[in-house]
Formats: C-alpha cells, structure tokens, sequence
C-alpha cells in the first residue's frame, strides 16, 4: 500500500511536467488550430538555460526559474514571429512541416554547441520526510506545488482576464473577432510566450528532477506530452492537464508493476484504446461535419 | 534574341512531348536505367559509396512516394511511416539470417523482401481500422502511436536481438534490385492514383462526408490505400536493412519518419514526380552537407523552413510532371488551366 502511494506521488510528480508542456501544446492548438511539433523542444531549451544560469551565473532557484521561463518564452515569440506568421494563411500542413523543422533546428543547434550530456546542480537543498514507510522528497512536493500553482494562474489568465477573454474570442471565432478591436497578433504572440513559458518551467522542473539534460531529451517527452494533450481533447486547457496527470500515472503504475520496457508498449495501447473508444478525447467535442 | 530562346524552347518541347508521348517511352526509360544500375554493380564504374548513395535515394523514393499516398493524396496526416518500415526490415531480415537455409538467401531474396512487405501491410491494416472513426489530429496520433507500439514491441521481444538490433544479414541490396523495386512501387502508385479507387482516395481528400454521399466506399478506399502504403513502405524497410546489415528498433523512431515527411513536403503533396524530387535532393543533399559534420543537421531543417515560408506547398506541390499522367488528364488540366485564365482576366 505505502508502495502505491509512493508511486502515486512519482506519478503526480510526472503527470505535473506532462501537464505543463501539454498545455503549451493545447493553448496554440486551441488559438492557431496548429500543432507546434517545436514546443518539445523548447521544453528542452528551457533545461538548458537553466543549466546555463545555473552553472555559469550561479543564480538561486527563483531567478534561474524566472529568467529561464522569461528566456523561452521570449523564444517562442521569435518562432512564432520568424517561422509560423508568415505561414498563417498557408495550408495547415505546411505550417506542420515548418514546426518539425524549427523542432529539429533547435535540437541540431543544442546539441552542434553542446555535444554531451549535462549534470544541473541542485538548486534547493533535498530534504526527505519519511511519514510511516513513504519518503516523499522536497523536490518532489516543489515540482507538484510549482506546477499547480501555474496551472492555476494560468487558468485564473485564460478565464478571468481580457486576454484570456481574447485568446477564447479568437479559438471560437478567427473571422469576427479581429473585426470587435482585438489585437489578434499581439494575443497569439502572448499565448506562444505563455505556452513556451510554462514549457520552459516544465524543463526547469524536469532538469532538477532528473538532473541531466541532453540536446534529444525533448523528442520523447514533447511527443508524449502531446499525447497527453490528446488524451484530453486537443484544444482544450483543463483537458490537456487531466490528460497529463493520465498519463504520467498510467507510465509510473507501469513501470511499478510490469518490467520498465513495457512502459511505452502499454501508454500507447492505452492511448490507441483510449482514441478508439473517445475519437476526440477526453473534453473535446467532436465537431459537426458540414457538406 | 528572347524570341530565338523561346523558338528553341517550344521546339524543343514539342519533340519531348511527341517523346514521351511514345508508346516505347517508359519501357526504354526503364531497361536504360535497369541496364545502368545492373553494368555498375557488375563493373563497378560507380565506386561502392556512389552506389550506397544510390540505393539510399532509391529507398527514400519509395517511402515518399508511399507516403505520399495518404497524406498527399488521401490528405490524411500519418506520422508513423518508420513503423511500418521497421516491421518490414525485421521480417525480411528474420527471413534471411534464421529461417531461409544458408546460400540460398540471395535466391530468396525477392521472397524475403516480398514478406516484409506483406508483414507491414497487415500492420497498415490493422492502423486503417481506427481510420473509419477519427480523423485529422486524432488520427495523426493514432499512427504515431502504432510506430511507437512497432518500435516497443521489437525492443521487448529479445529472440530478435531487443534494444541490441539484429545482425547477420548479407548485403544483398544491390542496385539493380533496388531500381526494379523502386520502379515497381512508382508504378503501381501512380497507377492506383490514376484508377477509380484513386478517384476515390482524391475524394477523400477533398470531402469525406460528400464523397461518402458520392457512393464512394470511403472505407475500403481507406483500406486499400493504408495496406498498399504500408506494403511499399515494408518492401524500402526489407532493402534498408539489407543494405546497412544492420538494424536496430531505434533507426525506426520519429526521427526517420519525421525524415520521411520532409522529403515528402519538401516535394510537394498529391504529386509523385514532387516525392521523387524531394526524396532525391533531401538525400543527396545530405551527402554533400557531409563535411559540415553537425552543422549539416542545424542547416537542413533552416533550408525546410525558408522553402515552407516562401512556397508552402513544397517544390510540385498538387501538380503533377505531364511524364506522369494519363493523357486524358493532361488534356483536361489544359482545358482547366485555361478556363482559369480566362477567369483571372475577367476579374479586375
């Protein structure tokens, strides 16, 4: 029993940085109807500052998290601008296409400057409580804490504020809202700071949790994260955050109970069961088809 | 001077289209380049690195042209083209090394190669099943997830080497065999594309529901176009393998199909001579970036990023070389072409 809740938190701890990078994924999704293949990447990118001003700047843990969200973001924002703007009224695929090859950009570059893997140093000192036969670490209850907190900042963002009214306005209707005085670039730059943000603090997070951090470390855990989003209903924000914690639990309760292999075979059955039985997800609604 | 170039020009198309309009055109195309790639492997005028280049070009050309077929022309978006490949490399690979008798497996070749690519088509069958319900985005996903399942499974099963890959294969990928193979899928591609069912899979492209209405039987048409995807994706994964001798799950991850839809959108959706030019310049342009060591892997993706900005439907993209139609369809694209001529005139 104490096994399972031990596991239990591993796999809150998880599903928390799936969440976070899913939502990036979902929020553009939802604004853009545009899948951002690079946004595992930038997860990654987010690692990597923090390793940098970690290492080099020696900063504490609140301004390395600060600044690294603050510099992924900003990252995101030149994509967006450079990379996807232009190719806003191209055919959807090809705006796909773009993103997988900012994505594989972004990995060459990391990895063409830095070629191996590296260690974070750990920011906080780790305590460990033991409550009965549970360990539970104080990283682990900061990377939970952190990532509902921005979670829920985000949700108080997207449904209490005029731009989060905007970002709504925009994914319900993209022809009419322009024309009621809504900044339509200025809010899908926000949503991809926002989104690339919380993927930076995601990589911060995973950086400190599993200390290192190697250029390809994105791919595997940026596709997954989409699948959370998935899960949930593409598009969608509280959807993309259960689909996170799913998926985490599923991948840990694996891992604990069946040899580690299997972890993947089994969240992409679960995934395939899961689209065959739900085709739009978890919140997602299924959208009229017109002729 | 401009007009001479031009006079020259029309000449010169005139006997091209007479040429390829001939009805020996494609057979003498064909035995040409059969007889080429078979006098280099025999001779050996190609040093053995220009061959490897050639067969991977030829390799390629399969898997875009296959993929080709449903996310260019059927416009459904597959992400797990490298799934259906590895199954194929695995069976003909397994065929080869333990099952078929020692020194005969270059007899068998054929066979072997033919197996694997049956083995990836029953997988496509069995991805065209969810294909019936979801679509777009969720669809994606749903092939993405079986290469993934296809990548797991073949680590976990330690019989056929697990993570370690399999070896043992004998470089039985020659030239002349991957020309005969890559003709062939070009072939029967362009042929179903051509043919009722493609009409079919066009259909679908443009409109399920209507097509549906249409009396199109959309998921046979889905069917079909899965397993023969799939089929020819088996068959480059059975070469592949034969020519690296070497295979291992982790060749067949995102990464290669993530390739795989560069070279296909690099050439350009719904046209076949575009997957053959994306295919041919993305591989051979890799070779040549060779001496950028990792740097070539950080140019590359900015290359498909500015072609996507500044012509975002890739090099053919929905058009088709006129080597590569049917005449009828060449007259009717003139007649259409012109009526939208006439319309751009008429609007001020």
């Amino acid at each position: 029993m104490a096994y399972l809740f031990q596991q239990a938190l591993n796999a809150l701890q998880l599903g928390s940085i799936y969440a976070l990078i899913a939502l990036g994924y979902t929020m553009v999704y939802g604004i853009l109807t545009m899948i951002n293949f690079a946004h595992g990447d930038l997860f990654m990118i987010g690692a990597f500052f923090c390793f940098l001003l970690a290492v080099y700047l020696k900063m504490t843990f609140v301004t390395t998290m600060l600044l690294s969200m603050l510099g992924v973001a900003c990252l995101g924002v030149v994509i967006e601008r450079l990379a996807y703007k232009p190719l806003r009224k191209a055919p959807r695929v090809s705006a796909i296409i773009t993103a997988l090859g900012v994505g594989l950009f972004l990995e060459n570059f990391t990895l063409a400057l830095s070629p191996y893997p590296k260690h974070i140093p750990s920011l906080l000192e780790n305590f460990i409580w033991t409550v009965g036969s549970l360990s539970i670490s104080s990283m682990q209850v900061l990377v939970i804490v952190l990532s509902l907190i921005l979670m829920l900042v985000l949700d108080f963002i997207v449904q209490r504020t005029m731009a989060g009214m905007a970002m709504r306005a925009i994914s319900w209707d993209k022809t009419i809202v322009p024309l009621m005085g809504v900044p339509v670039n200025a809010i899908i730059s926000l949503t991809f700071a926002i989104g690339a943000g919380l993927g930076g603090a995601a990589g911060m997070m995973y950086g400190l949790a599993y200390p290192v951090v190697d250029p390809y470390m994105g791919i595997m855990i940026g596709w997954k994260a989409f699948i959370s989003a998935v899960v949930g209903g593409i598009g969608n924000i509280r959807g993309a955050m259960i689909g996170g914690f799913i998926l985490g639990t599923v991948e840990i309760m694996v891992a604990a109970f069946l040899p580690s292999t299997y972890r993947d075979f089994v969240a992409f059955t679960l995934l395939l069961v899961l689209l065959i039985l739900r085709p739009y997800g978890i919140l997602g609604k299924p959208q009229p088809q017109k002729v | 001077m401009i007009s001479s170039v031009k006079i020259i020009y029309r000449a010169w198309l005139t006997c091209w289209h007479m040429l390829t309009n001939c009805k020996y055109f494609w057979p003498a195309v064909l035995s040409v380049g059969f007889a080429f790639c078979l006098a280099a492997s025999v001779f050996e005028f190609l040093d053995l690195y220009l061959q490897l280049i050639l067969i991977y070009v030829g390799i390629n050309i399969i898997l875009a042209v296959s993929l080709n077929l449903i996310n260019g022309y059927m416009g459904e978006f597959s992400i797990g083209h490298a799934g259906f490949m590895a199954v194929g490399a695995y069976v003909a690979s397994l065929l080869t090394v333990y099952v078929l008798p020692p020194g005969t497996s270059s007899v068998f070749f054929p066979l072997a190669i033919l197996a694997g690519g049956v083995g990836a088509a029953l997988i496509g069958f069995l991805v065209a099943i969810p294909s019936f319900k979801t679509r777009g985005d969720y669809l994606a996903i749903v092939t993405l997830a079986f290469g993934m399942i296809v990548k797991s499974v073949l680590e976990n099963i330690d019989a056929i080497g697990g993570p370690r890959g399999l070896l043992g294969m004998e470089k039985l990928t020659t030239l002349p065999w991957v020309f005969f193979w890559t003709a062939l899928s070009v072939w029967v591609i362009r042929n179903l594309v051509y043919s009722n069912f493609g009409r079919g899979i066009l259909s679908i492209r443009e409109d399920e529901t209507a097509s549906d209405l249409m009396s199109v039987n959309t998921r046979q048409v889905k069917m079909i176009a899965f397993v023969v995807s799939s089929f020819f994706a088996g068959i480059a994964g059975g070469l592949f393998a034969h020519a690296l001798q070497f295979i291992n799950p982790r060749m067949f991850d995102i990464l290669k199909s993530t390739d795989i839809l560069i070279m296909v959108y690099l050439g350009g959706i719904a046209s076949i001579s575009g997957s053959i030019i994306g295919a041919v310049i993305y591989t051979i342009l890799l070779e040549i970036m060779r001496p950028l060591g990792v740097w070539r892997m950080v140019f590359m993706p900015l290359l498909l990023v500015l072609l996507m900005i500044y012509r975002p439907r890739g090099i053919m993209g929905l058009r088709e070389a006129r080597l590569f139609m049917p005449l009828r369809d060449v007259v009717t694209e003139k007649f259409w072409r012109r009526e939208d001529k006439g319309a751009d005139d008429a609007t001020p």
